[in-house]
């Protein structure tokens, strides 16, 4: 589809993802991102003509846990304002939705995920099918190990070049200031074999926010804005024996739907949690080896759960900003084995 | 008033539990049955696929499936991954495969655990079959675990019914998480005054308003609350409601009154039970203070202090 509003995200902040943040509550952690995007902007509150945010009422153990982090927005008087309990680029994805109906001109969205008061490799299997998977207690490397199997039995990768991906996402992710595993580390033990340590995303706590704003507001807002120029996003059938695990349809049509494959791309920032995944999004997305993927480091180095895709979004579109890239794919993932993918294609003004 | 310190970390136990009850429609309920009687069950789309686990919808065309089949107890694993460490509430505790499983006769695949020596012992391809649980009640931990089982591919998908005698028709899902709660640095404040008898607040920097209990966020505002004062311990009732049934291991006597207490320098008022006074004499503007049991964490409930009432115009911007 070709928007009728041109939308943009003109500002990104994230925190600095930490294996613990015990001294924060999430409206805390959350606070110095809202204000960042504020001061980048020169927005209050107030200008903001819609709110949304992603977060997990499983990752805090605590129902409704996002009225708390709401404070931290300011929300009274009463504001526009919606929540998904998902990854935050579904919350981008349904600001983006308000802006193309002309409902609001600017949006603010936000995401955090503190990972370290549970286990996340359990808590994530809550959100399988509770008949035949939820009383396996599959966890989250378990299906992820299944996939990587599939991929190696197919000859699309093998564990040499999954270690590759791993030590490249850290070494890339030594420019991040906001990494947690920057810089090379060891691929260690198997978790669940055929992945190893290095393959897996490190367990943290991390929050994120964008501003969008549409049209003029948005070159007010922003020297350069990054225009989203389609996103869209796709499921596949929740069992996993039903699926080929070493294809990623949903997301080739996501990407097809959102423009991805009308020009080329000269950045992609993937939401791929494992070293495995990676290799099957560039094979959905027909990415070759003159794309930069991942230059922030990707969710290998820092996977702060249900902000981890916002902050795909945030960091596709930060380099757009800054004149880094001129056409950027940005991917999210929820669910086991890439279940539920979503692709936005940003494009920066050109330069004179 | 005093910049709040950095206190302490408190960290607690947190353990979310639930049962989740689930009834089955006609497709899981004839599958989780057929598991109890060590029967496999598919059901066939409209294209002739088998697949097993049922589904009552296509995946692919979303049209309504009903057609049972059976299928083999033996299958091939198509794919599998190595769990060295099983983790609580897993199949099996000893390491063991993930696997994959079609089962003779499907078309597509069951996740359970294969039972291996070690992952030497695994290859995508190998032959396996069901060991099924001793005891078995209709869920899909019937099938304790696949065992290695050589053997040819045979089984056909045959027909069949779906009726057994007294099918099960719901599932009862545990779901048990494990947490360690940490309350931030504002809450962190407060809890540790109160262990101290006292009750701590934090100002707004921009409107001024105290936050009792401070969450570390003013919402009008939306920036941090940062300055620490003290509140109380005398304050005033803003409205109440008298609570005449029991909660299920209360040991207050019924009726009582609950009621939002705006303690002395606080910006909103915090809820808190009032005693010390029969139920019907309570009333707005009524000054109670705190009463804190021997070694209590926070205030048993609140009793009237014998000053006048306080003044409607005092409190009314606090209701
Ligand atoms: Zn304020």
């Amino acid at each position: 589809m070709t928007p009728d509003r041109e939308v943009a995200i003109v500002a990104f902040a994230q925190t600095d993802h930490l294996r613990r943040t015990d001294e924060l509550s999430e409206v805390e952690m959350v606070m110095p991102v809202l204000h960042e995007v504020l001061r980048q902007t020169g927005c209050k509150t107030s200008d903001i003509g819609f709110t949304c945010s992603g977060s997990s009422d499983y990752l805090a153990g605590r129902a409704f846990s996002f009225t708390m982090a709401l404070d931290g927005v300011g929300a009274w008087p009463p504001i526009s304002e919606s929540h998904v309990e998902m990854d935050g680029a579904w919350a981008l994805y349904e600001a983006w939705v308000k802006l193309l109906t002309g409902e609001a001109d600017t949006a603010l969205v936000y995401a955090y995920g503190k990972s370290s008061p549970g286990s996340v490799r359990d808590v994530l299997s809550r959100q399988l099918d509770p008949y035949y998977l939820a009383p396996l207690w599959p966890d989250s490397v378990a299906l992820a190990a299944l996939q990587a199997r599939a991929l190696i039995d197919a000859g699309h990768t093998d564990e040499p070049e999954l270690a590759a991906v791993a030590a490249r996402s850290r070494q890339d992710a030594s420019a991040n200031p906001h990494a947690q595993l920057p810089g090379a580390r060891p691929q260690g033990d198997y978790v669940v074999a055929p992945l190893r340590t290095g393959d897996c995303p490190p367990v943290g706590d991390g929050a994120a926010a964008v501003i969008l704003a549409t049209g003029d507001r948005a070159r007010e807002l922003c020297a350069r804005p990054a225009w989203i120029r389609g996103m869209d996003h796709r499921i596949e059938a929740h069992a996993l024996g039903v699926r080929d695990l070493t294809d990623s349809p949903s997301t080739r049509l996501a990407a097809e739907r959102a423009g991805a494959f009308d020009r080329p791309v000269d950045t992609a920032e993937l939401h791929a949690p494992f070293s495995s995944q990676e290799v099957v999004l560039r094979r959905a997305l027909d990415l070759d080896e003159r794309v930069r993927v991942n230059p922030s480091g990707g969710a290998l180095a820092a996977n702060p759960v249900m902000a981890a895709g916002l902050v795909r979004l945030g960091e596709a579109a930060a380099r757009i900003h800054r004149g880094a890239s001129d056409r950027a794919l940005a991917h999210a993932t929820s669910g086991p084995c890439l279940q539920q993918n979503l692709v936005a294609v940003l494009e920066g003004d050109s330069r004179a | 008033m005093t910049a709040a310190p950095a206190p302490d970390t408190l960290r607690a136990p947190l353990v979310v539990e639930f049962p989740f009850t689930r009834s089955l429609g006609p497709v899981q309920s004839a599958f989780l049955t057929g598991l109890r009687e060590r029967t496999v069950l598919g059901v066939r789309t409209g294209d002739g696929r088998v697949l097993v686990p049922p589904v009552e919808y296509d995946p692919e065309t979303a049209a309504e499936l009903r057609d049972l089949v059976e299928v083999g107890a033996t299958g091939t694993v198509t794919t599998w991954a190595w769990n060295p460490e099983p983790r609580r509430g897993q199949p099996l505790a000893t390491p063991f495969a993930w696997v994959l499983v079609r089962l003779d006769g499907a078309d597509t695949a069951l996740l359970h655990a294969l039972d291996a020596p070690g992952p030497e012992a695994v290859r995508t391809g190998m032959r396996v079959r069901i060991r099924w649980a001793e005891e078995r009640a209709g869920a899909i931990t019937d099938i304790a675990c696949f065992e290695p089982y050589e053997s040819v591919e045979g089984h056909e998908a045959l027909g069949h019914d779906g009726t057994f005698d007294d099918p099960v028709t719901g599932i009862v899902a545990p779901a048990r998480l494990d947490y360690t709660y940490t309350p931030g640095r504002a809450q962190t404040g407060y809890l540790h005054a109160l262990t101290d008898n006292r009750i701590v607040g934090e100002r707004c920097p921009s409107c001024s308003k105290v936050y009792v209990p401070p969450r570390g966020a003013c919402p009008t505002c939306g920036v941090a609350t940062t300055d620490q004062v003290e509140v109380g311990p005398r304050g005033t009732v803003t409205t109440f409601c008298i609570v005449n049934i029991k909660a299920r291991g209360l040991d207050i006597d019924v009726p009582y009154v609950y009621a939002h207490i705006a303690l002395d320098g606080a910006g909103l008022a915090l809820h808190g039970r009032i005693g010390g006074i029969p139920y019907d004499q309570v009333r707005m503007g009524l000054r109670v203070e705190p009463v804190w049991s021997e070694g209590g964490r926070y205030p048993d409930h609140y009793r009237p202090t014998g000053e006048p009432d306080a003044d409607y115009d005092t409190y009314k911007e606090l209701l």
